[in-house]
């Protein structure tokens, strides 16, 4: 039996088990959070039942941002399709092309420079820092801390300003290309990122002193909103969720692509020195570690940069690929972003399908949010992280 | 010069009703006196709460890297100013479905409750709006006034994020009285006088006369209490981090979420005043009201009875826990409902109780 509130059909079975023991009776409430939340990071809407603070169950309603990217992808050429993606993560749209790219490379046996492969590196790993450090700012914004958030987003800032020296945007950036990267960079560039790698790591210290290892945020957070392993893996939660729930998988170690083997770096699960594996602090503290790691792959990059072309050959207006299909994972921020491509040899892209990690992650949100307190309930969003354009898509 | 310990607004009442002829007549000198209590009161601190705005601006502009506002009036002062009058031209939405009655009124009661505090606040020699026998039971039935109307913004709002902030307004300011009481009554036993005023005469004479640091030893008890006031005044003025009941990442705007306009205007000033009042009360039953700490202030001292010195160091000192409160709010995170209630009830009352008891033996030692 279900009942039908606001549009939005709850189950019945789900109801008559009480999450507390009760002595007297007490209506649920039912929450709309969103689309207009402050804590929703976007255009999200969950329907929460509540017993008071104590939340029942919860059903996020995805689809306010779609905008048909992978459709638009079908009747655009590649040239003009490949903007489109940026727009899935917009907080990390490098690792978004490089996702669709990889998998189009792949079908049409297109070879990319090493220099471009390195290029391409240093980029993603930079988006992944700067996003990154938006997360963590984040989350803390969403416990009520709202300095760190300021703090990181000074770093923040300064990363954008890097790319957008070479890349021309600060948001969007359209950089990788099929079979390379647009543009080339030079030496004083290469100086820059390495400034900005070590003004991030000194500041590391500070974000955790005021963040991560303060006693509030620590009761807050530290075992708070537990997502266990077999609950990661039966969702296909991926990024630093599943690496906090202690699973190590990340795409760059167990599929390298566009040269991440060259790299040595380590790869992050829950450090659990503070709360339990799985919970929202581990998943925060994986993503500031995380930072570091990028890090020391964009100084091994810089410094390997082989001097090489960038692009062996330019794909332009009239492009067509051959026939074929390819399927690709790579690592986002956020997890695994993959895409399924499939040719038939027209000028537009039979199919593109892309994976995106945020989609798959905020599902598990529906398994987790039962008995929380509304407060943990932000928590949990806020650890988990979405991004809602690449949700809806 | 303005007479000592005699409330000022009693003088200036007396004096109107001198020049109208009217000095005899008694309802006319208490009602003068009401009138003049509530100007001086509104004048003074209207002002005060929204300099507090203003700073609290400036000072979290300053700790977040950026500015603050510097781009109306020299250094950005008028900006609250500026931001008044903005809220004054807003549309005044009232939603379908809303009780109107208790929606009007909420604001009204709030912001009433917020600046009663002040009567019985002295901000100098002499310089107070009433003395009361009860000064301080004044001042904390005011604050527990407060979250009757901020109840009835939340339950007339037909918005169950607003009803989830004022319940939990409710449950917090409730929690937090009883150690805020509590932390008080030690100062009332410690003064033997219920009134403000006289508390603040009892700490005449430097730094160890102010009941914080009494003849020295009297800190190990004092110090203690003073943190419990400290801390459960934050909870009650709904600082961070005890900012459940507006917690904008959780509750959107808590219990002012649909208030708009000057509404919203007037749930948002009387919460810098009552950080100030409170303030203002911590200074005069903790850390000597407005005497300075060498003793420059007492009878027979060289600045006795100059009301300037005594307002002076009346509002170094609590602007100094103001801005400490400010600080607080843009460091800490926010704490979750159920570890609020654990702060109050199993960490505080313990505290403010043992306070109450070792206070009531110094007391037996003379």
């Amino acid at each position: 039996m279900t009942t039908e509130i606001q549009g939005v059909k709850l189950d019945e079975a789900e109801r008559s088990t009480p999450v507390l023991p009760r002595d007297i009776s007490t209506d649920e409430l039912v929450f709309n959070m969103g689309p207009q939340h402050p804590s929703t990071h976007g255009v999200l809407r969950v329907v929460m039942r509540t017993d008071g603070e104590v939340v029942l169950g919860c059903q996020p309603l995805i689809g306010n941002l779609h905008r048909c990217c992978e459709k638009i992808l079908e009747n655009l050429t590649y040239v003009q399709g490949l903007p489109y993606v940026d727009r899935m993560d917009y907080l990390a749209a490098l690792n978004m092309e490089i996702g669709l790219v990889l998998a189009v490379e792949r079908a049409a046996e297109i070879e990319v420079p090493k220099r471009a492969q390195y290029l391409r590196v240093i980029m993603c790993e930079l988006n992944r820092v700067i996003s990154h450090l938006f997360s963590a700012g984040q989350f803390g914004l969403d416990m009520g801390a709202f300095t760190p958030f300021l703090y990181m987003f000074r770093e923040r800032e300064e990363g954008i300003s890097v790319i957008n020296e070479v890349t021309g945007g600060r948001l969007l950036y359209h950089y990788i290309r099929y079979g390379g990267v647009t543009r080339d960079v030079s030496k004083d560039w290469l100086g820059k990122v390495l400034k900005f790698c070590d003004r991030v790591e000194s500041h590391m210290d500070e974000y955790n002193n005021l963040l991560t290892y303060n006693h509030i945020f620590l009761k807050r957070s530290a075992g708070v909103a537990l997502i266990d392993r077999e609950t990661c893996l039966r969702f296909g939660v991926t990024g630093p969720v599943l690496r906090g729930a202690g699973v190590k998988r990340d795409m760059r170690k167990d599929m390298p692509y566009s040269s991440y083997e060259d790299f040595d770096f380590d790869l992050v699960t829950a450090p659990c020195d503070e709360g339990v594996v799985g919970d929202a602090w581990n998943r925060h503290r994986v993503r500031l570690l995380e930072i570091l790691e990028s890090i020391r792959i964009i100084r091994q990059a810089v410094e390997k940069l082989p001097d090489t072309e960038i692009a062996h050959k330019k794909v332009t207006r009239g492009w067509k690929a051959p026939p074929g299909e390819a399927y690709v994972a790579s690592e986002a921020p956020r997890g695994e972003i993959s895409c399924y491509f499939v040719s038939d040899g027209g000028k537009f892209p039979y199919r593109a399908r892309m994976r995106g990690p945020s989609f798959y992650n905020i599902s598990v949100i529906t398994q987790t949010c039962r008995g929380l307190l509304i407060g943990d309930m932000i928590a949990l969003l806020g650890s988990v992280d979405i991004t809602l354009g690449e949700v809806d898509r | 010069m303005i007479a000592l310990q005699t409330p000022v607004s009693h003088d200036i009442a007396v004096w109107v009703a001198g020049l109208l002829g009217m000095a005899d007549n008694w309802l006319f000198h208490a009602i003068g006196m009401l009138v003049v209590a509530s100007a001086v009161l509104i004048l003074v601190v209207t002002p005060v709460g929204l300099g507090g705005v203003y700073l609290e601006r400036k000072l979290a502009g300053r700790m977040q890297n950026r500015r603050g506002p510097n781009r109306v009036g020299p250094y950005g002062l008028l900006q609250t100013l500026a931001d008044g009058v903005k809220l004054l031209a807003k549309e005044d939405i009232i939603r379908r479905g809303t009780d109107e009655v208790l929606f009007r009124l909420a604001p009204y009661v709030v912001f009433f409750t917020a600046f009663a505090g002040f009567v019985v606040l002295p901000f100098g020699p002499g310089l107070l709006a009433a003395d009361l026998d009860v000064g301080i039971f004044f001042f904390l039935s005011m604050i527990g006034l407060e979250t009757i109307g901020i109840v009835m913004a939340g339950w007339s709002s037909n918005n169950k994020w607003s009803l989830l902030g004022s319940m939990r307004e409710v449950a917090q300011v409730i929690s937090y009285e009883l150690p805020l009481g509590i932390a008080a009554m030690c100062t009332v036993l410690a003064a033997g006088t219920m009134s403000i005023q006289g508390i603040v005469d009892y700490q005449e004479g430097g730094i160890f006369s102010w009941m914080i640091l009494r003849n020295g030893y009297w800190a190990i008890v004092m110090v203690p209490c003073f943190l419990v006031f400290y801390v459960s005044a934050l909870a009650a003025a709904k600082r961070a981090p005890f900012d459940l009941p507006e917690a904008e990442s959780e509750l959107v705007a808590g219990f002012h979420t649909e208030y708009s306009g000057m509404r919203f205007g007037m749930f948002f000033l009387p919460e810098y005043a009552l950080m100030l009042s409170l303030s203002g009360i911590t200074t005069a039953l903790f850390l000597g009201g407005y005497h300075d700490p060498f003793g420059m202030s007492s009878v027979g001292g060289m600045f006795h009875g100059v009301w300037w010195w005594g307002v002076g160091w009346f509002f170094l000192k609590a602007t100094f826990l103001f801005l400490s409160q400010i600080a607080l709010r843009w460091t800490l995170p926010r704490l979750r409902i159920d570890q609020v209630m654990y702060l109050s009830y199993k960490v505080l009352l313990p505290i403010s109780m043992v306070c109450l008891v070792v206070t009531a033996l110094l007391r037996l030692i003379p």
